[in-house]
C-alpha cells in the first residue's frame, strides 16, 4: 500500500494520538504544557475539588510573566493585591502539586514563550500547549503548539492530553528575498492583513518558501506568534538546520544518543512532496514593505506609506460601521498620512519581539540617537536571559544613552494587566501582537510594528519609515 | 458544568463582526482566581463610561436586554486571547447561548467547556435572528439543543450543527476529565510506547 504523503502537521498529529473516539475526536498526548499565573488557578482550584494530581511532572512547567511589574520594584515585593493574589497562588498550587516552577526573582524567568525555546523546553516535533493564545510561537521550532482555556488547563495537568478534532491544513508560501528593512513582523503583518483576522480558522498554518527559511530562529518565532491573529490554531515552520543548530546544547534538549535519535526523527518531519493542503496563500517577499497598524484589529494594516482609509468607501454596513468606530477611537482622519501620526509611548518587547536579535534591531536604530523629548520609550527584554545577553553586548547602555528605558523581563505593555499601560488617548508603536480597543489600556491608541520601526518612532516622535534610518 | 438542553429567552442584537476577547473582558479583569464574580464587567468598555455610569445606547443597558440569555453577533465571535474569562463573564452575565456566524477556535471550546452553546449559522440567518432580536419586548427565541433548531418568534424553526460529542456533554453537562479519566489505560499504554520511540521527552 502506498503511503499516503503527509503534512508537518499531520506527522505530529499521528505521533500524539492516544485514542480517536467515535465521532472523530481525538484524544492527543502532550508533551509540554507551560503554566503561568493568569490562566491556572482555577484549574488548581479543580483538581484540588477533585482529589486529582498532575499526571506529568516533568512535562509541566510554570513561570509567572503576565501581570508582574517590569520594573526594580519587583524585588521589594508585588504592589497590586490582586496581582500578589494570583503570583502567590501559583507558588502555592506548585508547592502543593510538585509541578517544576521558575521564581520571579530566578534569570531564567520570563516571557513564556520566549523561555520556552529558550531553554531547550520546546523541541521539534512535540505538542505542545499553555493556557495562552500565543503558544503558537512555539510552533517556530517545528513543533504543533497552541493555546487552551483554563479548563484545558486543568484536563492536562490532570491527563496529559486535550480532547481535539484535527485541524485542516493551510500553507502560506512567502518566495523571495525580504527587502532592507522589512522583517519577520512585516511579514507575519502582511500575511494578516492579506487573509484576515479569521482566515486561518480551523486551519493549523504551515510557513514555507525561501524568506520564510531565510529567517532565523527569533524571526520564525515572530511569524508563528501571530498564526493566531490570523485566526490560525497554530502556525509551524518546518524543522531545519537552523532550528537544529538552535536547540543544539540548550539546558533542557537532548544529548547524546538522545540527541541522535531526537535529530534523526525532526528532520523527517518537513512535509512530504505532494502532501495535501486545504488551503495555499502565496505571497512574494519583494512586494512585502514595513507594516504598521492603523487601526483596532491586527488585519488593519498598511504600508507604513500608507493614509487612513476612508470608511465611506466600505463595500458593506458592517465593515463601514466598523471602519468608522476604529477611525474614531483612534483618534484619526481619513486620507491622513501615517508618518504624520506622533507617538506618546514606544514599546518593545512582548512574546512577539522580545528576543535577543529584537533587542539588537532596536539598538541598531537607537546608537547614537536620542528618543524625541514627548516619547516614553520603554525596551523589555523578554527573559531575564535575553536582558543579561543584551547587557553583555552593551545594548542597555546604547539604549539607556538613547533615552530608552531598560526594563526587567515580563509581558509589560503588551495586555495592559501589569503597571505598564497606556493612558486614555496615548498613542504608541508597539511591538506586540494585538490592537484591540483598551489592549495596552483604557483608551490607548496602539500601532503594531517591527522592533526597528518602534525604534525610528521613538527617535522621530511619530510612525516612521525605518528605511529612511537605513540610507 | 450545568446542562443545556433548551432555552427559551431574550436575544441580545449586537451587530458587530471580530468581538474580541478584550472586549468582552479587557485584561485588567483577569486577576482574579475565581470563575465567578466577572459578569459586572463583561463588556466594560462598550458598557460603562470612566465614571462607572452605564452607556444608555449598549444594548445590555436596555430592557429587556440586561436579561438576556443569548447573544446574536457577527462574523469571528471571541477572537484574540484564550481567557476563558470571556466565556466566564458571559455566563456570569447571564448569557448561555452565542449565535454568530463562525467563532474564533479557542473561544468556540471555551466556552462548550463551560455550557455556554455557540451556533453557527450563516450570514443571512443570524442577520434575520438580528431583527428578531431587535424587537425587544416580549420577543423570545427557543434554542433546543437535542434537536438542534432555533424557533424563531414567528415559530420558524432553523435547524443547526452541532458536534456529537460537544453535543452529548452539553445535554449531560458532563465535564471532559472524568470522561477522559476512562481512557487512563490507553494514556498509559501509549506512553509505554513513546518513552521507547522518543526518550528525550520523559528525561
Amino acid at each position: 500500500m502506498a503511503i499516503q504523503p503527509r503534512t508537518l502537521f499531520d506527522k505530529i498529529w499521528d505521533a500524539h494520538v492516544v485514542e480517536t473516539l467515535e465521532d472523530g475526536t481525538v484524544l492527543l498526548y502532550i508533551d509540554r504544557h507551560l503554566v503561568h499565573e493568569v490562566t491556572s488557578p482555577q484549574a488548581f482550584d479543580g483538581l484540588r475539588a477533585a482529589g486529582r494530581r498532575v499526571r506529568s511532572l516533568h512535562g509541566t512547567i510554570a513561570v509567572v510573566d503576565h501581570n508582574i511589574a517590569t520594573d526594580a520594584s519587583r524585588r521589594t515585593g508585588i504592589e497590586d493585591p490582586e496581582s500578589r493574589l494570583q503570583v502567590e497562588t501559583l507558588e502555592r498550587n506548585v508547592a502543593e502539586f510538585n509541578v517544576p516552577y521558575i521564581p520571579l526573582l530566578d534569570e531564567r524567568q520570563g516571557i513564556v514563550h520566549v523561555i520556552g525555546p529558550e531553554l531547550g523546553l520546546s523541541l521539534p516535533g512535540m505538542t505542545i500547549v499553555c493556557g495562552d493564545s500565543h503558544t503558537s510561537t512555539h510552533g517556530a521550532m517545528g513543533a504543533l503548539a497552541f493555546g487552551i482555556g483554563t479548563s484545558e488547563v486543568e484536563h492536562v495537568l490532570a491527563t496529559q492530553t486535550v480532547l481535539q478534532k484535527p485541524a485542516k491544513n493551510m500553507r502560506v508560501t512567502v518566495d523571495g528575498v525580504l527587502p532592507a528593512g522589512c522583517t519577520a513582523k512585516d511579514i507575519t503583518l502582511a500575511i494578516i492583513g492579506k487573509v484576515g483576522t479569521a482566515g486561518g480558522t480551523g486551519h493549523v498554518i504551515e510557513y514555507a518558501g525561501e524568506a520564510i527559511r531565510a529567517l532565523d530562529m527569533a524571526g520564525r518565532m515572530t511569524l508563528c506568534n501571530m498564526a493566531i491573529e490570523a485566526g490560525a490554531r497554530a502556525g509551524m515552520v518546518a524543522p531545519d538546520e537552523v532550528t537544529i543548530a538552535y536547540v543544539d546544547g540548550r539546558p533542557h534538549a537532548p544529548k547524546g544518543e538522545a540527541w541522535e535519535r531526537a535529530t534523526a526523527w525532526w528532520r523527517s518531519l518537513p512535509s512530504d512532496t505532494g502532501a495535501h493542503f486545504d488551503r495555499e496563500v502565496v505571497l512574494r517577499a519583494e512586494d512585502i514593505t514595513p507594516q504598521v497598524t492603523w487601526g483596532t484589529s491586527p488585519e488593519d494594516v498598511l504600508p507604513i506609506t500608507g493614509t487612513v482609509p476612508d470608511p465611506a468607501n466600505a463595500t458593506d454596513e458592517t465593515r463601514r460601521a466598523q471602519l468608522t468606530r476604529m477611525v474614531e477611537y483612534m483618534g484619526l482622519t481619513p486620507g491622513q498620512k501615517l508618518t504624520d501620526l506622533k507617538v506618546d509611548v514606544v514599546f518593545i518587547g512582548s512574546c512577539t519581539n522580545s528576543r535577543i536579535e529584537d533587542i539588537r534591531a532596536a539598538a541598531a536604530i537607537a546608537k547614537g540617537r536620542q528618543v524625541a523629548a514627548h516619547v516614553r520609550a520603554l525596551v523589555v527584554p523578554g527573559s531575564g536571559l535575553v536582558k543579561k545577553q543584551a547587557e553583555a553586548e552593551g545594548l542597555d547602555r546604547v539604549l539607556l544613552d538613547a533615552g530608552f528605558e531598560w526594563r526587567e523581563a515580563g509581558c509589560s505593555m503588551c495586555l495592559g494587566m501589569n503597571p505598564d499601560k497606556l493612558t486614555p488617548g496615548q498613542r504608541s508603536a508597539s511591538t506586540s501582537n494585538r490592537n484591540f480597543e483598551g489592549r495596552q489600556g483604557p483608551g490607548g491608541r496602539t500601532h503594531l510594528c517591527s522592533p526597528a520601526m518602534a525604534a525610528a518612532a521613538a527617535i522621530t516622535g511619530h510612525l516612521t519609515d525605518v528605511r529612511e534610518f537605513l540610507a | 458544568m450545568r446542562a443545556f438542553t433548551t432555552l427559551t429567552g431574550v436575544a441580545a442584537p449586537l451587530p458587530m463582526a471580530n468581538v474580541d476577547t478584550d472586549k468582552i473582558i479587557a485584561a485588567r479583569f483577569l486577576k482574579t482566581i475565581a470563575r465567578t464574580g466577572l459578569g459586572k464587567n463583561l463588556f466594560h468598555a462598550m458598557r460603562f463610561n470612566d465614571d462607572g455610569s452605564e452607556k444608555p445606547d449598549f444594548v445590555l443597558n436596555q430592557e429587556p436586554y440586561r436579561q438576556a440569555e443569548i447573544l446574536i453577533a457577527y462574523e469571528n465571535f471571541g477572537c484574540g486571547s484564550s481567557r476563558e474569562h470571556a466565556p466566564w463573564a458571559l455566563l456570569d452575565f447571564g448569557i448561555r447561548c452565542v449565535i454568530a456566524p463562525d467563532f474564533a477556535d479557542i473561544f468556540h471550546n471555551n466556552a462548550t467547556k463551560n455550557g455556554i452553546l455557540p451556533i453557527r449559522l450563516p450570514r443571512a440567518v443570524c442577520e434575520a435572528l438580528m431583527e428578531d432580536a431587535r424587537m425587544g419586548g416580549n420577543v423570545r427565541l427557543t434554542i433546543d439543543l437535542e434537536n438542534q433548531v432555533v424557533t424563531r418568534p414567528s415559530g420558524e424553526k432553523i435547524p443547526f450543527e452541532v458536534d456529537a460529542f460537544r453535543k452529548h456533554c452539553l445535554l449531560n453537562g458532563l465535564d471532559d476529565i472524568g470522561q477522559t479519566m476512562q481512557h487512563a489505560p490507553a494514556i498509559d499504554d501509549y506512553e509505554t510506547k513513546r518513552r521507547a520511540e522518543a526518550p528525550w521527552l520523559f528525561a
